[in-house]
């Protein structure tokens, strides 16, 4: 108990527990609103969809947040994530029966090849600094959904069969396209479940954070404050920063299996330009390296539109000028002077029961 | 011939490239923000234009003034209302800003002007030219664009290296504190660099529109990611190199369109990016900033 105190008095402590705290007091209340039937249809059917979103927006908050480059491609390991685990769901669906274990299997197949994208487009990428690197991740984000939009895989009892641009084999008797080309996938069952989405984004967190408060997390946020001081006292930069990248890849990845997995039909202009920057929107608001902002945001950012649907046509609209507001907000002067106010008042009580003390 | 036919496509759309580019560029260089909202700035130079010559029914080039007008009015408008409270935030919080008022902007003109696609009428008339026997067509609409584009470009240069307002550019671009410290009015400059990146940026639209007719919410998102990218491409703030990679970007992408795949061109535009930038890190002709401790 004393431990637990001391851990929650420290800062890391601090984020961690608000998080989980945060995370499974959100999944409790869903659960028993589900279970009364207070949920409307709507956010019922965004439950998988704002899991996938908060391990993305905790993900790209280590590129951003944590080591400092920003990336505009975020989308596109999310594709990579969704389609491989697509096609792994389809090609073991008759070997796993039990659906929780086959959505495991394709999470962590859908991870591990965003991770290999991770590191194909981490080792050039980081070479390169701020805004330069900015629009390579955007390129190479184009390029993945360019790629996805022209691949054709099909399954039959010989195998898998790969082309790109046109379809250039044909399948036996009883083989299927997995994933079609341009009309992508259609026609997967969709065996995400909000329970799976939750304990995904446990996991997420719980690897994150102690990523973040390790010697390595320590590492990667050396660089970020100072490249030329972290790599003068021998900590090697590009080895932290390819570690960093090639993490946050990864969950988007797995997020994109989840993502991908609640949905019917999904094609590769899903992930494009626009989700990257929607995923960044996320980390910016919820503030640079806090993790539990992430969460916050994603969530009431994913949910904000569909609230906003009463309104009609107004609603992005609405949606831009909120955006909008918040960000000046966030970096006027009346904010700072509201925060002055309250730490003077902080410090003006912290004083008086200080007296009172002695 | 096809090849030359390409050829000259390919340096009509990178002119247009260049020209959202040079706006870009300007902007970068001088407020050191990426503005995602120049590709919308496109759009609605073209629905202006639109609604001059078919709702009000005026002569086209009456259309692109006032085009170029309102464009540059919302320039000034946009960077006074949004980026100037955050000109001393992180650069973070001024691009999402930027990309709230592109989603601002895309969904005022779906609620104005709907989703439906408005087919736009070419400002320039006149019937296409025959060269070699009909063997290779030119379009007025290319050698408009292209002539234009050369001469903004040559004015842009002339304007930022003798000009008075445009030395002061350079001077707030390269250090802002001493610049006021000179006696330079920072604002009036970074408004002006807005207001001459919009107008540009309509009339890029117009042109855009007049080459590619049709016209919606979401028409200038992709080359406003084609023009950053062009930009980035040449060189960040340099104002040949925004020209250079608007050209090249553009002749890439019908060449790869043409005789690669359509459906890649895209994607082989940014492969040739990001080779560039492997090879020369700042771009064609951008200056290398060394690293002080």
């Amino acid at each position: 108990m004393q431990k637990l105190k001391r851990y929650a008095a420290s800062k890391a402590g601090r984020d961690t527990l608000i998080s989980f705290g945060i995370v499974i007091a959100a999944f409790i209340v869903m659960q028993s609103l589900l279970a009364a039937d207070a949920v409307s249809s709507l956010l019922e059917s965004l439950l998988v969809p704002i899991c996938a979103y908060i391990i993305m927006a905790v993900s790209l908050n280590l590129t951003v947040g944590i080591l400092g480059e920003l990336s505009l491609g975020h989308a596109g390991f999310m594709s990579v994530g969704a389609f491989s685990g697509i096609v792994a769901a389809t090609c073991l669906s008759d070997m796993v029966a039990f659906e929780p274990l086959l959505l495991a299997i394709s999470i962590v197949i859908g991870g591990i090849c965003a991770a290999i994208a991770g590191v194909i487009i981490g080792v050039p990428v980081l070479r390169l600094k701020g805004d330069y690197l900015a629009i390579v991740t955007l390129a190479f984000g184009e390029i993945i959904k360019n790629i996805i939009n022209v691949l054709y895989i099909g399954l039959d009892s010989a195998g898998l069969h790969f082309s790109l641009l046109e379809q250039s084999f044909t399948l036996a008797e009883g083989g299927e396209m997995v994933i079609n080309g341009p009309m992508g996938v259609s026609g997967v069952s969709r065996i995400s479940t909000f329970t799976s989405g939750f304990v995904l984004v446990l996991i997420t967190l719980l690897l994150i954070l102690n990523l973040i408060n390790s010697r390595a997390g320590r590492a990667i946020m050396s660089v970020r404050d100072n490249k030329i001081a972290a790599d003068s006292i021998g900590i090697s930069t590009t080895r932290y920063k390819l570690m960093a990248f090639v993490i946050s890849a990864a969950f988007a990845g797995m997020a994109g299996t989840l993502y991908g997995l609640n949905y019917t039909t999904v094609t590769a202009t899903r992930f494009d330009f626009n989700t990257s920057i929607l995923i960044l929107v996320f980390v910016v608001l919820g503030g640079l390296g806090n993790i539990w902002g992430s969460i916050i945001a994603a969530t009431l950012l994913t949910v904000l539109p569909e609230i906003l649907r009463e309104v009609g046509d107004f609603r992005m609209l609405i949606y831009a000028i909120l955006l909008i507001v918040m960000m000046l907000f966030n970096n006027s002067s009346l904010k700072r002077r509201i925060l002055e106010k309250r730490g003077m008042r902080q410090m003006e009580k912290a004083e008086r029961s200080g007296k009172e003390g002695a | 011939m096809s090849f030359l036919s390409h050829l000259i496509n390919g340096v009509s759309l990178g002119s247009i490239y260049a020209i959202i580019a040079l706006g870009y560029t300007m902007v970068y260089g001088i407020a050191k923000m990426l503005n995602f909202a120049h590709g919308d700035v496109i759009m609605v130079g073209g629905y202006m234009s639109f609604c001059a010559t078919v709702y009000l029914g005026w002569p086209p080039l009456a259309g692109v003034a006032l085009a170029v007008i309102v464009c540059t009015a919302l320039g000034i408008v946009i960077e006074r209302l949004a980026y100037k409270p955050l000109r001393m935030a992180p650069s973070l919080a001024v691009l999402i800003t930027a990309i709230g008022v592109s989603y601002f902007l895309q969904n005022a003109a779906l609620l104005i002007w709907g989703s439906s696609p408005k087919s736009f009428t070419s400002v320039v008339g006149g019937s296409p030219i025959a060269l070699f026997g009909g063997q290779l067509t030119i379009s007025p609409v290319t050698i408009v664009t292209v002539v234009t584009c050369v001469i903004i470009m040559v004015a842009l240069t002339l304007f930022t290296s003798k000009s008075k307002a445009g030395t002061a550019m350079r001077a707030v671009s390269e250090d802002k504190g001493a610049a006021q410290l000179m006696g330079i009015n920072v604002n009036t400059t970074i408004s002006l660099t807005f207001a001459i990146g919009s107008g540009l940026a309509a009339i890029a639209g117009v042109l855009l529109c007049s080459a590619y007719p049709t016209l919606m919410p979401t028409t200038g998102a992709m080359p406003g990611i084609k023009a950053f990218t062009a930009a980035v491409f040449g060189g960040i703030g340099s104002i040949p190199g925004a020209f250079v990679g608007g050209v090249l970007l553009g002749v890439i992408e019908i060449f790869a369109g043409a005789y690669i795949s359509t459906q890649l061109s895209n994607a082989i535009v940014f492969a040739v990016l990001i080779v560039v930038l492997l090879v020369k890190p700042d771009g064609l002709l951008g200056k290398r900033v060394s690293e002080k401790v």
